[in-house]
Formats: C-alpha cells, sequence, structure tokens
C-alpha cells in the first residue's frame, strides 16, 4: 500500500483517533481540575472531527485561513470563548489541539507502512497544521480574555465613580485614585447626567482621594468645570490640601476661576451658602 | 554632583504603559518619604515625575526611569532621570515655554517640572532621544 495520503489514513482510521484522543483529553481534563465531564469532553472530540475530516480531505492542509478550514476555525474560536468563561488557562485551552498530535502521528506511523520519507513528510505536514490550529486557538482565547478584562475594567470604573447627593440642588462627587482618561470620562458623564436628573445648580468634586493632581488631572478637572458651567451648574473643588495647591501653582495649572476648598465640609458650606441656606444654633 | 556627593542607592524601572507612570509615582513617593522629605516636597517631587514620565511614555514612545538616592554632607537628595528613546525635541526653548504644546496638554509638564525641582537637566537629540534629570534635595 504505497503512497498512502493523510487523508487516506484519517479517513481509515478516524474511529481509532476519536476513540484514543477522547481517551487523552479525558485524563488531561483529569489535571485540569475536571472542569469538563468526559461526555462534554468526548462529545468536543466527536464535533471537531466531523469537521477536521473534510477539512483534511480538501487537502489545504498549509494554510487554515481559506473556506475548507472556515468551521474548523469558527469551532475552536467558540470552544475557547467558552474555556475562558469556564476559567481554563491558555494552556490548558491550547492542549485541545496540541493533544491530537501525539495520536495523529502514531496512526499516520502504522499508516505509512515502513516508508520513511512518506512519515516523515506526513509528520511535517500535521505538526505544522496542528501549529497553526493551536495557535489561533490561543489567540482565539487572548481575544475573549481582553473583552473579558476590559468589560470588567469599565464595570469598576462605573462602581468607583458615585455621584452623591447633599442636598436639594448640591452634588458631590467623590474622586478616588488615579484620575486616568477613561476614568475621567465615565466620571464626567455620570455627573453631567446626574446634574440633569436632579436639576442641581451647584456640584462639588472633591478630589481628598486623588494623590496627584498632575497637568492631566488638572486639565480634566478643567474640562469637567467648563462642561458644568455649560449647563448652568457651578462648581467647587474641595480636597485641594496646602501641598496640592502649591504645586498647583508651581506647574502654572491656571484653574479658570473655580472656587477651591480643602475639605468638603467647608466646600458643602460654602455651596449652601450661594444656595441661600443658613443654618442657626438653637 | 559635587565631590562630596555620594550614591547611596539606585535603580531602574521601566516606563511602557499608564500603569507603569503610576508603579513610578509610587516608587517616587516612597523614596522621598524615606529621605525624610516633608510632605510638599514629597508631593512635588512625585508631581514632576508624573510629568516626566508620561512625557516619556506620550511622545518618546516609551522608556526608563533611573532613581538615585544621593548623600552630600548632611543633605539628602532624590536624582531622577527619565530616558527614552523617541524623536527628540527639536526646540528645547519652545518646548519649555508654559502653554507651548504640540499636542494636546496643557503645555506645562516640562516648564512645570523645572520649577517643582532643584536641579534640571533636559538633553534631547532629534532621532535620537530625550533624557531629563532632575533633582530634589531635603
Ligand atoms: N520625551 C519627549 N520626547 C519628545 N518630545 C517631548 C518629550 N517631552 C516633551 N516633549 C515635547 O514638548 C512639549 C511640551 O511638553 P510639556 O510636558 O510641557 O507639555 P505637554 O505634554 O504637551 O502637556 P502637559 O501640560 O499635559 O504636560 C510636548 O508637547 C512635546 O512636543
Ligand atoms: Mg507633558
Amino acid at each position: 500500500m504505497k503512497n498512502t495520503t493523510i487523508s487516506d489514513a484519517f479517513g481509515k482510521r478516524r474511529a481509532d483517533i476519536q476513540a484514543i484522543w477522547t481517551k487523552q483529553l479525558t485524563s488531561a481534563a483529569g489535571s485540569a481540575k475536571g472542569r469538563l465531564s468526559s461526555t462534554e469532553l468526548e462529545q468536543q472530540a466527536r464535533q471537531f472531527l466531523e469537521l477536521f475530516h473534510p477539512a483534511v480531505q480538501s487537502n489545504q492542509l498549509d494554510d487554515i485561513n481559506g473556506s475548507e478550514w472556515l468551521e474548523v476555525r469558527a469551532f475552536l474560536e467558540d470552544l475557547s470563548r467558552r474555556r475562558v468563561l469556564a476559567g481554563f488557562s491558555s494552556d490548558e485551552t491550547a492542549l485541545f489541539i496540541f493533544s491530537l498530535k501525539r495520536v495523529l502521528f502514531d496512526i499516520l506511523k502504522d499508516e505509512s507502512a515502513g516508508d520513511a520519507m512518506q512519515m516523515a513528510d506526513h509528520f511535517w505536514q500535521m505538526n505544522v497544521l496542528l501549529d497553526k490550529l493551536g495557535l489561533h486557538t490561543v489567540k482565539s482565547y487572548q481575544r475573549t480574555r481582553e473583552e473579558v478584562i476590559n468589560r470588567q475594567q469599565h464595570e469598576l470604573l462605573e462602581l468607583s465613580t458615585p455621584v452623591v447627593k447633599l442636598w436639594d440642588g448640591i452634588l458631590a462627587l467623590p474622586m478616588i485614585g488615579t484620575l486616568d482618561s477613561a476614568r475621567t470620562q465615565v466620571v464626567m458623564e455620570s455627573l453631567l447626567q446626574k446634574i440633569v436628573e436632579t436639576e442641581s445648580q451647584i456640584a462639588i468634586i472633591d478630589i481628598t482621594g486623588v494623590p496627584t493632581v498632575d497637568t492631566l488631572v488638572a486639565q480634566h478637572l478643567i474640562k469637567t468645570v467648563t462642561a458644568l458651567r455649560l449647563m448652568g451648574a457651578d462648581c467647587i473643588i474641595s480636597g485641594v490640601r496646602p501641598q496640592i495647591a502649591q504645586t498647583i501653582v508651581h506647574l502654572g495649572v491656571d484653574l479658570h476661576g473655580v472656587t477651591t476648598k480643602a475639605n468638603l465640609a467647608d466646600a458643602l458650606a460654602l455651596a449652601l451658602k450661594r444656595s441661600g441656606i443658613a443654618f442657626t444654633k438653637k | 554632583m559635587t565631590a562630596m556627593t555620594t550614591l547611596h542607592s539606585s535603580g531602574e524601572l521601566p516606563l511602557k504603559t499608564e500603569r507603569d507612570i503610576v508603579l513610578g509615582r509610587q516608587t517616587v513617593r516612597r523614596l522621598s518619604q524615606e529621605q525624610g522629605f516633608s510632605l510638599v516636597d514629597q508631593t512635588k517631587i512625585v508631581t514632576a515625575a508624573s510629568e516626566l514620565a508620561r512625557n516619556a511614555l506620550i511622545y518618546g514612545g516609551g522608556g526608563v526611569l533611573i532613581w538615585e538616592v544621593l548623600l552630600d554632607g548632611i543633605k539628602r537628595g532624590l536624582r531622577l532621570t527619565f530616558k527614552d528613546e523617541g524623536p527628540g525635541i527639536p526646540n528645547l526653548e519652545l518646548a519649555l515655554t508654559d502653554g507651548w504644546t504640540s499636542g494636546h496638554g496643557l503645555g506645562l509638564g516640562l516648564s512645570g517640572a523645572r520649577r517643582l525641582v532643584n536641579e534640571f537637566e533636559l538633553d534631547s537629540a532629534v532621532g535620537q532621544g530625550t533624557r531629563v534629570t532632575v533633582t530634589r534635595w531635603k
């Protein structure tokens, strides 16, 4: 039986491949903390081989970007996505493809009938193919993972910027931590929105929790204040500690006539006064 | 450095991401605290570091921060060098002008940083990179 093609060998031994591979996968899954049942793994192996088989038959083994491999690629993308969400590492995910190497090499060896040249050739082709599919899997894994992280960061941003109502017509925005551009954007939007919703006239931005006020933070503050003014609201910045005030002056930043206060209590007292609210001691 | 000045300790940090800038600021704050800098002096050197680190990242395409703790008699100082291999600054005088920016900033980072430290040195070569060294003494 000379000159068997990879496709022939695959077709002939398909049942064996599936059985051995499933066994490998389930034993490897044991070490991957058994997050997938052996039924699930068996099913994934079968589904993959169902798509892999026709793609191999197309004899387009050196380019997985073509339409012959479309379904295989889609399957691997879906698998990666599920595994990210199930908490698998990228290594564990890539193992799905890489564990197929050993299985296919053994089968190709069996089927080469002692023809060393042919065997080497088939090994090489299969090796390159599985590496490409493995890489595709890892890339899909990373893409999904980034999406998940981005979403979590966004959720975190929103959580860490509460707008609180201090009094009728007076809102406060306590800022905490590093004010990078993404965060300031979220802060600004939620503040402007709340101003409209609550029909407030005064906003107090409290920067007590911001450790460093550099030109970037200052620029963000100026933009926020400008937007507030355009909406007809007034703004007070509180939490400007003496060392921060000094540094702002040395930097040469002009806060565009914004009133600043050392602490939130002073800012609130001023806001109340501006709103015409007075307190007396009994 | 005068003949009296000795190096006490030093280290290097990458400036490749926004996160590195935050870490850089934290390191400078810790070092200035360890040297017993007053709160105002701590804030000044940390803010200068924030400006120069961000310039190295944004305009220089990333770089490194080298810190050195200096002893000079009873004086203690913190020297920070920001180095990048970016496009360099074609006109130093312009770059150091208050309010001049080639991007969308306030144009106050470089000139402001100079006012926040005791010693300021700016070296830049077009096509080769930029190095800014600042020192704040206690
Ligand atoms: N490391 C650098 N490499 C190349 N160009 C630089 C570098 N640092 C500063 N510059 C140039 O000098 C200009 C002025 O810098 P400066 O830090 O004063 O202002 P800015 O960064 O534009 O705004 P900001 O006030 O937010 O710092 C920059 O706009 C940029 O063109
Ligand atoms: Mg700058």
